[in-house]
């Protein structure tokens, strides 16, 4: 393919018009003008993302279901979910505070693994999902949303705190969280969104690779 | 400042923010979408400025009452305090915590503060029509979007510690008045960061060195 030929991108952060180049595995465009990533080239990220995203949605859940830290005093104690935590704010009229954790940890979380899901386990099926479009929206407007990183480093300055007054009793989901922060870094930096496109455009003109 | 090229608005080609897509729609079409992907196109983020502003003119003076206010009480058999965001890192730091009480610090005053400052700057430099820096300006602008999630970090702490230190009269931790405001700032400034458009600032620089 001649130089010509190669699709025209724009930089999202100075709108300087280049033509695309191809990458070496793992390797990343960068713009001449102001630095900005441009896109990536990730190998299997398909693959990769799926296998991923099953393992983090199943820390998920264990992360979710259990409670996170115990803590005793004198003999009478206490221990919470996640979801309790919330509930519990909720209760004590914080509505803000436990909307905020509702959004940032449990929900943007969950709708990110699903919706990732949904594209991923088709598209590794060598089917293509109905309404990529859509989906691929939500997925970047929810993105700088998820927190469950941020929540983790909170779980830790709590756990400083209590450990001055309190017994710890750490509990499953806090293992969990851990794991789940991990394997949500993992799978950010596989997930190329380019690939989808790409896959999409392929099909859409019926080119068998 | 070397040559800042072309920019795809000035030969007629329209961006997706979704899939990348670039596109040149019919000039007469009021309301273009990517054909690739149906997002409604905009070459720049629309209203940028204006709402950049009245995002950031509230955060400011969301940031008073966060700071003076109460963010939590905590009440034992013994004793009772009432913390602000910086007395609770003082106490922190007091109380055998010098790093825990750095890492507070660092999200919950540093952070939201660079960010207000730094938004600032940005906007004003856009309104000014000025050049100058442009790149130390964008790697701020890169840094705040970067950095702002992790303001969040008091709010799940108090979530935590309100919910669990709940032991009959023993021991009792509430989130105080301040939490309100200082989780109206930290989503206040990552939507302002999200609306402003860095590409304002290189459309400046293209047309101040003739070449659009
Ligand atoms: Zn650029
Ligand atoms: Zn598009």
């Amino acid at each position: 393919m001649r130089a010509q030929e190669r699709p025209l991108i724009a930089c999202p952060q100075c709108d300087l018009l280049l033509r695309e180049i191809e990458l070496p595995p793992n390797g990343a465009a960068c713009c001449c003008c102001c630095g900005a990533t441009l896109y990536r080239n990730r190998p299997d990220s398909i693959n990769r993302s799926l296998a991923l995203a099953l393992a983090a949605a199943m820390f998920y859940c264990v992360a979710n279901a259990f409670p996170i830290i115990g803590i005793n005093l004198q003999g009478s104690g206490n221990a919470v979910t996640l979801l309790q935590a919330v509930h519990d704010l909720w209760n004590q009229g914080m509505h803000l505070v436990a909307g905020l954790t509702f959004i940032t940890s449990i929900l943007v979380p969950a709708l990110e693994l699903g919706l990732l899901l949904y594209l991923l386990l088709p598209l590794y099926l060598g089917k293509v999902p109905v309404g990529v479009s859509p989906v691929m929206r939500l997925l970047q407007a929810i993105k700088p949303w998820g927190m469950v990183e941020v929540f983790m480093l909170g779980i830790l300055v709590s756990l400083v705190k209590l450990v001055q007054d309190f017994r710890i009793i750490p509990g499953v989901a806090l293992w969990s969280f851990g794991i789940l922060t991990l394997l949500l870094a993992a799978l950010a930096s596989s997930f190329n969104p380019r690939d989808i496109w790409l896959q999409l455009d392929k099909d859409r003109d019926g080119v068998i690779d | 400042m070397d040559w800042p090229g072309i920019s795809a608005a000035s030969q007629g080609y329209w961006s997706c923010h979704v899939c990348d897509l670039v596109s040149r729609p019919e000039p007469t079409d009021p309301q273009p979408r990517c054909p690739r992907c149906g997002t409604r196109l905009h070459q720049r983020r629309p209203d940028s400025l204006q709402r950049c502003w009245a995002l950031l003119i509230a955060s400011y003076i969301m940031y008073i009452p966060a700071n003076l206010m109460i963010m939590m009480e905590t009440g034992t058999l013994i004793s009772y305090r009432e913390d602000t965001i910086m007395s609770g890192v003082i106490h922190l730091w007091q109380s055998g915590n010098p790093g825990i009480a750095v890492i507070v610090f660092v999200a919950s005053i540093l952070v939201p503060l660079f960010k207000l400052l730094v938004l600032t700057l940005l906007l004003l430099s856009v309104r000014r029509g000025s050049t100058w820096k442009i790149r130390t300006r964008i790697q701020l602008y890169r840094i705040v979007e970067l950095v702002g999630r992790w303001s969040m970090l008091d709010i799940f702490v108090l979530t935590i510690l309100a919910a669990l230190v709940q032991i009959q009269s023993m021991a009792t931790v509430r989130a105080g008045t301040a939490s309100i405001a200082f989780g109206m700032v930290v989503v206040l400034t990552m939507f302002a960061a999200m609306v402003f458009d860095p590409r304002l600032m290189w459309d400046q620089l293209r047309k101040r060195t003739g070449h659009e």
